[in-house]
């Protein structure tokens, strides 16, 4: 392959002739050769995706046939005149701030409990840790089969109480957040735990010293330091939300009535099932983009804004 | 937190476990949580059941009734484990050699692409999935197993090659400066001296692109249409609205064990890479 040797007279006299330059016109050439592959992961498979859903939300683009010419405002008017459009929203951001108030506030507080190594503590860490190694597609059939009235190993408590898991909208939103945590409190703990420890311990010791209570220690010390790390986890958590799939279309499939369709839910209908509206499709996802870097900027903003200060 | 051991007699003693007992119920139970859905699941797929082939007795009937679903439980195996295993040997290649590019050279265009790679996070997977289908059947790639891989490596790369640029960045640049000295060209300086220092973020990334390939759901959810190509969640997930509106739970169960388990065994196996992944991948940033 390319081979970076100091041949050149030039190259040699100027540098020290014991360390070869690297950042030369040679090394150039070597470094876009190693990123080479993935430049073409990454023109080839995004850039030219993205490029091509925008042009797709221009255009009347049916499932299978293509490109039928240039539509440009029809399918955005289509995309927001859909009848679950508002729903699916309101229902998206609904569950959104629910799972992650949940999952930040259980991730820290478990992070909390297990944080000191002792043995029990570490059993407990792997035991929260591992329905994190499953598929959120795995998860969700998991608790398809333990939410259901037939199989279920709660089903007949649940009869008892004339309940259901999946039954009413509110059922099914809480019982799909409670797989959510199940699924991923343990990664949210993970995280918190690594942002613990880079507290130093002796900033602890030196507010102990002054006479602080835990509550304080806890409020004006952990709190405080550990806002990368909240910030952190609130935009992963908030991102992963918006765009969630799976459980809504294993779990609830939608229902009851309609009531647990979440953004991308209506995005994979739109254009796989029934409609077969690709440009539809398509202006509605460029929608999720825009609103999701939105999100994004304005919560990096919001996290940063105190740390400018004095 | 331990209970003042003054003398050390019974009534400390006592006062200690009492003042212990809620915390042990309390993390018992939390654990419980947690394994409870797994356990039962594991246990409940051999146990008998109405409505499913385990009518009577304990044993494998739910696994038999899979083994002859459709194109076959192994079948499907197979597909998940080829795009799984694709998909580890793409993203492993591809970020070793971006890493080292981005770690090592200086090139023009570099910040371009560094964060163009990780830009990839922003973008909703639904919102590239879509031109994805059109694209790939336009290469010729419908339908594809391999395609599956590709979409999927290319969801690993920003976490990859972060993970790896920064790896090849811990490893004190002395260690190829010398070999380079040597006579060494930049590739055998790379497969000689800097991959085995940089191993240990090879198996993260590594594990995780696996974990991801064998549980991805929405890449073969519609990159897939042929049923015999279908990998394992897909096949699993759609067993269930298979016999007109009878679910055979029994199936689904031996499903999800036959789903989770490798990832299990995986995460236990590598716990320590796993929360390493973490601790470099998420937060160095």
């Amino acid at each position: 392959m390319s081979v970076v040797v100091p041949t050149r007279p030039r190259a040699t006299r100027s540098a020290p002739p014991a360390v070869p330059r690297r950042n030369g016109r040679r090394a150039a050439l070597s470094g876009w050769l190693y990123a080479t592959p993935t430049a073409v992961f990454v023109v080839a498979l995004f850039v030219v995706p993205l490029g091509l859903v925008l042009v797709m939300s221009a255009a009347r683009w049916p499932l299978l046939s293509g490109f039928r010419g240039w539509n440009f405002p029809d399918n955005y008017a289509k995309a927001v005149g859909n009848r679950f459009f508002v729903d699916s929203i309101v229902f998206t951001l609904k569950y959104t701030v629910l799972a992650t108030v949940l999952l930040i506030g259980l991730g820290l507080g478990l992070a909390l409990l297990v944080q000191e190594s002792t043995r029990w503590k570490g059993l407990l860490r792997t035991a929260i840790l591992v329905p994190s190694a499953l598929g959120l597609a795995s998860a969700s059939l998991l608790f398809y089969v333990l939410y259901s009235p037939l199989a279920g190993p709660l089903s007949p408590l649940m009869a008892d109480l004339g309940a259901t898991f999946l039954g009413t909208p509110n059922a099914a939103l809480w019982s799909t957040l409670f797989l959510i945590v199940w699924r991923y409190a343990g990664f949210y703990m993970l995280l918190m735990l690594v942002g613990l420890q880079g507290i130093p311990t002796e900033v602890y010791e030196a507010a102990r010293m002054d006479g602080a209570s835990r509550l304080q220690l806890f409020r004006h010390i952990t709190l405080p330091l550990l806002r990368p790390t909240l910030a952190l986890t609130t935009v992963l958590c908030v991102t992963g939300s918006l765009l969630a799939f799976e459980q809504f279309y294993i779990l609830t499939k939608g229902g009851p009535d309609n009531s647990t369709i979440s953004v991308v839910q209506l995005v994979y209908t739109v254009a796989f099932q029934g409609q077969n509206d690709l440009g539809v499709a398509a202006a509605l996802s460029v929608l999720v983009l825009g609103v999701l870097v939105l999100v994004n900027v304005l919560q990096l903003r919001a996290f940063r804004r105190p740390d400018e200060g004095p | 937190m331990r209970a003042p051991a003054r003398g050390g007699g019974p009534a400390t003693v006592l006062a200690g476990i009492a003042i212990r007992t809620p915390y042990w119920v309390f993390t018992t139970a939390l654990a419980l949580v947690f394994l409870f859905p797994l356990l039962w699941t594991a246990v409940a797929s051999v146990s008998p059941s109405p409505g499913t082939n385990q009518v009577q007795g304990w044993g494998f009937g739910n696994y038999e009734t899979l083994a002859g679903y459709q194109a076959g439980i192994g079948r499907y195996l197979a597909n998940s484990a080829f795009v799984s295993l694709l998909t580890v040997a793409l993203t492993v290649t591809v970020s070793v050699f971006g890493g080292y590019a981005f770690a090592r050279f200086r090139f023009p265009g570099k910040d371009l692409l560094f964060l163009l790679t990780l830009a990839i996070l922003m973008v909703p997977y639904a919102t590239l999935l879509i031109p994805l289908y059109v694209l790939l059947n336009r290469v010729g790639l419908a339908n594809s197993l391999v395609g599956v891989a590709l979409v999927i490596s290319m969801f690993q790369l920003p976490f990859s090659v972060f993970m790896m640029r920064i790896s090849f960045e811990s490893v004190p640049r002395e260690l190829d400066e010398a070999a380079m000295v040597d006579g060494c060209s930049s590739f055998t300086t790379l497969r000689r001296v800097l991959l085995p220092a940089v191993r240990p973020g090879m198996i993260t990334v590594g594990l995780f692109a696996f974990l991801t390939a064998w549980n991805d759901f929405m890449a073969p959810l519609i990159l897939i249409n042929d049923s015999s190509r279908m990998t394992l969640p897909l096949a699993i997930a759609n067993l269930r609205s298979q016999v007109q509106g009878v679910v055979d739970y029994g199936a689904t169960e031996a499903g999800v064990v036959i789903l989770a388990l490798p990832c299990i065994v995986l995460f236990l196996l590598l716990q320590r890479h796993y929360v390493r992944g973490f601790m470099s991948g998420a937060f160095k940033g």
